[in-house]
């Protein structure tokens, strides 16, 4: 392996994994469409930290982005209960209106930053081993974005960790969790303050839609494969890897984009799950029904 | 200004095709939206919006050329195949609608930027524009796809207008629909297929990225401002032209602007100032109502409570009676209370004197008929209802600044004019 695909693997699973772990959160709490939407609305606030900052420097293009994360949460439940818009269609006008602002800014500000619609989409995760580093007194550092990501990793596993009673209570017995004194408005906001911080890490790699794959496909895969939730992180994880070793192979034989590839390996792998999962797998209902439908003839 | 009167006189037949292009593709895509917003289905509209770049750059790859007529079928095979996945997935998984949705998205929208990178690195010099699909560009539509694209709002329309009553019906109410004998699954079907038609027409002005948003936002508008589904059809249909308009204007004085991120842009203000001015179902109107109403049980309630205080000192209710006096019988917030006399002496209920307030006959009659109404409606819930009688004063707080006239005719005979309420407070009629 070059070192080349050796730093392309490594940062697709760096953004796999923090993404796909926030992601089983996601799902249980029906909101994946909520995440989807995060994903595109903080386009804006990385153009406008980009645009006042100058460079793509990672401290204000996180705060912007977790700025707006936030807000589009927020936009989506005042527009839900104020103005008793129904939830669907608060989720879609909320985010295609920020995502077209962040689209007309770059194009507004395009020459002055460093960004384009093609990254928008679908990322630069193939620049990672030479967007370098470097300090300023010259020492190479590595890639930059295994620096963004490794830190975006290390927050969201401890964000889990330490979070681990008061995510899984409010996920899965608000009720309970409230009556045993757990905020869960706070750790509503808290979990879509981290999808926010993750996807703008994601968003240099992948781009802004294609986080989206990462978010719901895995931990959707592994919760057709396991009942059990630790599991379904572990195997979550697991297939972040495999997802970024063969999108990496695939993209390169093709010539193509490597987050699109991987979108498409998560995509294989989700359909392989649908098909043969031990209980889940629409296969082997088929043959459970028909050996049932046999004992009964 | 120059500019856009050469723009709005369609001169230039470039201008003509753009101009008219928009405004056929927002609508048409608003009529669509309308129902599939009504079914509370407006998410997978997002969903078919980016299925269909796989399919435009498979039958690029299949053909080389950039034909709109073969890029609008495989348009059209993808999102139809993305809104069975959706459907299958949910009805043979524990997997819900929302993850689906997300998870086809996203593979589909993947699978296709696969393509469109390989097919940028081929060197085919036919495939430059296959881009402009992913956010739209109105100013490259030409004579040939404007064709197409009519071809297939024109299609939809008549479909709608076709079978408006079977549509309305089964947004509105799908086991009616079924139970009267509608063939309901063909209808979805219908619709369906009607919903991937109006992504496939749009892509071109708007862009697979954000065409979700011409399918929900204009019918969310819309939605504020009428109840009637025709009404409301017209006006998505109206708005979402409009701002396709303006967002093919746009693109025409400032070629390097995507459109289909300004029509986006423009339809969305509209809508949020819907959201926030509509009458009816607005939310500042809503705030208002809610103080008006909020104004309305204070005063309610202190001419209650000065009634109240009237009869416990033996029916003396015109003495003064001071803000302590009013405190003590009830813990009104003091500046809301402060307010409230005030309000009530505008009025014409109170009268203010050296050391408090005093009733005026028209203050002491209201007050009269609000403490009627109060344990009318006590009496009510135990006769009827077999409420326990320590269970009933929380809901005549509310009720009784509800109560309408004719109501209050209505509970008088259905009680018999009673005397006494469940507490054995005597009910004071007006003589």
């Amino acid at each position: 392996m070059s070192a080349e695909a050796f730093w392309i693997i490594a940062a697709g699973a760096l953004v796999a994994i923090p993404c796909g772990l926030l992601g089983c959160y996601l799902i249980l709490r029906k909101m994946a469409m909520v995440g989807d939407a995060i994903s595109h609305a903080v386009l804006p606030g990385i153009v406008i930290a980009f645009f006042v900052s100058g460079t793509r420097e990672p401290i204000s293009m996180l705060i912007g982005a977790g700025i707006l994360g936030i807000l589009t949460t927020f936009l989506i439940e005042f527009f839900h209960t104020k103005a008793r818009l129904q939830t669907d269609a608060s989720i879609g006008v909320t985010f295609t209106w920020l995502f077209a602002m962040g689209i007309i800014l770059i194009s507004l500000f395009a020459g002055q930053v460093d960004l384009d619609q093609e990254c928008v989409l679908y990322g630069e995760i193939a620049y990672v081993p030479i967007d370098l580093w470097i300090t300023s007194n010259g020492t190479i550092m590595g890639p930059r974005v295994m620096y963004i990501m490794g830190a975006v990793f290390v927050l969201v596993l401890l964000f889990i960790l330490f979070g681990y009673k008061e995510l899984f209570l409010t996920t899965f017995d608000p009720k309970f969790a409230a009556a045993s004194g757990i905020s869960v408005a706070l750790w509503h906001y808290l979990l879509m303050g981290a999808v926010s911080f993750t996807t703008v890490g994601a968003f240099e790699s992948v781009g802004a839609i294609l986080v989206v794959a990462l978010l719901i496909v895995p931990p959707a895969t592994a919760y057709l494969l396991t009942e059990n939730f630790k599991k379904m992180l572990l195997i979550t994880a697991g297939l972040g890897v495999v997802i970024s070793i063969v999108g990496y192979y695939i993209a390169a034989g093709l010539d193509g984009s490597v987050a699109g590839a991987m979108a498409l390996v998560a995509g294989i792998l989700f359909a392989l799950a649908f098909l043969f999962s031990p209980q889940e797998g629409v296969v082997f209902k088929h043959k459970k029904h028909t050996l049932t439908l046999d004992q009964e003839s | 200004m120059e500019n856009l009167w050469e723009f709005l006189s369609l001169r230039d037949p470039n201008i003509r095709y753009v101009v008219l292009g928009s405004i056929l593709l927002a609508a048409s895509s608003a009529i669509v939206g309308t129902f599939t917003l009504l079914k509370k289905k407006a998410l997978v509209g997002d969903a078919v919006a980016h299925s269909v770049l796989p399919g435009i750059c498979l039958a690029f790859i299949l053909t080389g050329v950039k034909n709109p007529f073969y890029l609008v079928i495989g348009a059209f095979v993808t999102g139809w195949i993305s809104l069975v996945l959706i459907d299958y997935i949910t009805k043979h998984s524990k997997i819900k609608e929302d993850t689906a949705i997300g998870l086809i998205l996203s593979v589909f929208f993947g699978i296709g930027i696969l393509m469109l990178t390989v097919i940028q690195k081929s060197g085919n010099a036919a495939q430059s524009g296959l881009d402009h699909f992913l956010f739209g560009q109105a100013a490259s539509l030409v004579g040939q796809d404007l064709l197409v694209f009519s071809a297939i709002a024109l299609i939809l329309m008549i479909a709608v207008l076709v079978l408006f009553k079977e549509f309305a019906l089964i947004a509105f109410d799908t086991h009616f629909a079924e139970s009267i004998g509608f063939p309901v699954r063909a209808l979805e079907l219908v619709l369906t297929t009607l919903t991937v038609l109006a992504v496939v027409t749009g892509i071109q002005a708007i862009g697979v990225v954000l065409m979700a948003a011409m399918l929900i936002t204009p019918a969310a508008a819309a939605r504020f401002w009428t109840d009637k589904l025709t009404v409301m059809i017209f006006l998505a249909a109206g708005l979402g032209a409009f701002s396709g308009l303006v967002g093919a204007y746009i693109s025409y004085v400032a070629p390097a602007m995507p459109t289909g991120p300004w029509i986006v842009m423009i339809i969305s203000i509209i809508a949020i100032t819907s959201f926030f001015l509509a009458p009816q179902k607005g939310i500042l109107f809503r705030m208002i109502t809610q103080r008006k109403f909020q104004t309305q049980m204070l005063e309610e309630n202190i001419l209650k409570l000065f009634f109240q205080l009237g009869e416990r000192a033996d029916h003396k209710y015109f003495d003064t009676r001071s803000v302590d006096d009013i405190t003590r019988r009830r813990p009104f917030e003091l500046s809301k209370l402060q307010r409230g006399l005030k309000n009530l002496r505008k009025q014409g209920f109170l009268e203010a004197t050296a050391t408090g307030w005093v009733f005026t006959q028209a203050g002491k009659s209201k007050g009269q008929r609000i403490t009627k109404l109060h344990r009318l409606w006590e009496l009510y819930l135990t006769e009827y209802l077999k409420i326990a009688p320590d269970h009933v004063h929380e809901d005549a707080e509310t009720i009784e600044h509800i109560i309408t006239p004719e109501l209050e005719k209505r509970l008088e005979e259905q009680l018999q004019f009673p005397s006494m309420d469940p507490h054995k407070s005597q009910i004071p009629y007006q003589r």
